[in-house]
């Protein structure tokens, strides 16, 4: 029994044809030879998001960013005209990697007006000139002024620090970005610069994890005891419906309609829920954002929830309606492991009852992405015993399809192109 | 009797600070690992009447600059919330199906 309107089509699906209704491959979530096609024709092609331009407080600033399973690290930086730029993290004497504190193999972040190289001392500015090498005199023919950093295509979208790995990337941000994601451009996503950042290396492939997170059809069976305490509650046949979907390009979204726990009476809630007024959709007191928030809830849901946004191909945009956000970010390793990074951000707490509701909140994130994790692999085991090849679809799980189809697409094309 | 680490008023929870005032997500994480529910349980049932109260004691500190006692006790009602989880929900001190999943809060605010 469908708890919401529709679109006139009579499904969501339907209302984007393209997308077919009939059952759907997951080949691409086993095949080493699959993932390393998405490597070069997505990963080394599409805008990807390294950090917030909070990470970068001063002129000076820079941060580290390791890009699992592209064998890549770089700097991002705002140099001392407060530009911000992206580099390889990489010295160009001998290809010792640049900056890192303790182990080459842990991200770092600071402030200065130079990175020095630990191993023979060569120095660059921020903005990857090379300004100093030790013992020039010793060297060959040596000019220095064409030995700086290697640059990365670095641009900037609503605080978001993006990087593109494309020699030339085919399009600027904003226009990769499309209408849809650019319309939260003006949410004051910069106010919330409290962050609680969360890491895991899960035993499935990218895209099977990032499925479970672009459809609530699984919150009951598998989430159970996020329904409620008592055994009533705890119902894995609720059916749970999110009332809107889009595309636009490569890119997908859906909102739900909120629980809105703030409103429940007290035997519904788990006793620690009630202290800290909080839980998996945020502190129950919101913080004042002030006026109309643009872009979200598009569809002007009435008891709107969550804004999650799939920004092509591994960024993962929630939007709650409590006033704070998270990122979602899926890097693929091998065809059947990625590093997930996680990052929960509020408006600074101004006192200990506000600190501890995030606190909750980053805690009911964890528990229940750990069920998330164990499921997964459980998936990708399923999947690579390659018993079925096709998997069917209902209308809530729309944007997986539309995902497996704008892998596939990018893929196809990337592989055309190589073959002329 | 060694040196109190919390604030007077609470005293009674003495007995649980030195095992669970605990100041980062990771330490208090592995403790519920290692802790039976038993002892969660007790600590739960010790704590949980009076964590309003020490919500408001501690509430009245700006979070930057607290007292050492009151930020201890900041940290008992983190691990409070971190054993809740196994005592409310769960009924175990691993979340359940997540077989040997693991993620890693790498960084928060502090304290």
């Amino acid at each position: 029994m469908a708890r919401f309107g529709k679109p006139a089509e009579g499904s969501w699906t339907r209302h984007y044809p393209e997308l077919g209704t009939g059952p759907v491959s997951f080949d691409d979530s086993i095949s080493p030879a699959f993932y390393e096609l998405e490597r070069e024709a997505i990963f080394r092609r599409a805008w990807l998001y390294v950090g917030r331009l909070e990470q970068l407080p001063r002129n000076g600033s820079y941060f580290t960013k390791e890009l699992p399973g592209l064998r890549s690290s770089l700097i991002v930086s705002r140099d001392l005209d407060g530009r911000v730029r992206a580099f390889h993290n990489v010295c160009r004497h001998r290809g010792n990697k640049l900056v890192w504190e303790g182990t080459p193999r842990q991200e770092t972040c600071g402030n200065g007006r130079r990175f020095v190289c630990k191993y023979h001392g060569w120095r660059y500015g921020l903005d990857g000139a090379c300004t100093y090498v030790h013992q020039e005199d010793q060297f060959f023919d040596l000019r220095k002024e064409e030995l700086g950093l290697a640059p990365v295509h670095c641009q900037t979208w609503a605080g978001f620090v993006f990087v593109n790995l494309a020699p030339e990337p085919r399009q600027p941000l904003r226009d990769y970005l499309g209408t849809m994601v650019g319309a939260v451009e003006g949410y004051p996503f910069d106010r919330m610069t409290e962050r609680y950042s969360f890491r895991a290396e899960n035993d499935s492939n990218w895209k099977v994890f990032s499925d479970a997170f672009q459809e609530y059809y699984h919150v009951p069976p598998l989430h159970t005891h996020q329904l409620g305490p008592t055994p009533e509650a705890q119902n894995p046949e609720y059916e749970f419906e999110a009332p809107h979907y889009q595309v636009d390009g490569p890119h997908r979204m859906v909102s739900t309609s909120g629980t809105h726990k703030h409103t429940w009476p007290r035997e519904h809630l788990y006793p620690a829920e009630a202290l800290t007024r909080s839980g998996n959709t945020g502190p129950w007191d919101a913080p004042d954002l002030g006026g109309t928030l643009p872009g979200v809830n598009p569809s002007g849901i009435g008891r709107w929830g969550i804004d999650n946004f799939q920004v092509f191909p591994n960024l993962e945009i929630l939007i709650y309606e409590r006033g704070w956000y998270v990122t979602y970010r899926y890097w693929p390793t091998s065809h059947n492991t990625h590093v997930f990074e996680g990052d929960l951000h509020f408006v600074p707490a101004r006192n200990a009852r506000e600190r501890l509701a995030h606190e909750y909140a980053a805690l009911t994130f964890k528990e229940y992405g750990l069920q998330d994790c164990g499921t997964l692999d459980g998936t990708q085991m399923g999947l690579e015993q390659g018993v079925f090849r096709d998997f069917p679809l209902n209308d809530q799980e729309i944007l997986v399809r539309h995902f497996h189809r704008t892998v596939g697409d990018w893929v196809d094309a990337y592989a055309r192109e190589q073959a002329r | 009797m060694s040196a109190a680490l919390l604030p007077p008023a609470f005293a009674p929870l003495e007995s649980y600070a030195a095992t669970w005032c605990l100041a980062t997500e990771p330490e208090r994480w592995a403790q519920r690992l290692r802790s039976s529910m038993e002892a969660m349980r007790t600590f739960y049932d010790a704590f949980f009447p009076r964590a309003e109260e020490a919500i408001a004691y501690c509430e009245r500190f700006p979070l930057d600059d607290m007292p050492a006692d009151a930020e201890r006790l900041l940290q008992l009602l983190h691990s409070l919330l971190m054993v809740s989880y196994a005592v409310e929900v769960w009924k175990q001190p691993q979340v359940i199906n997540s077989g040997s999943a693991r993620i890693d809060r790498i960084r928060e605010p502090r304290p």
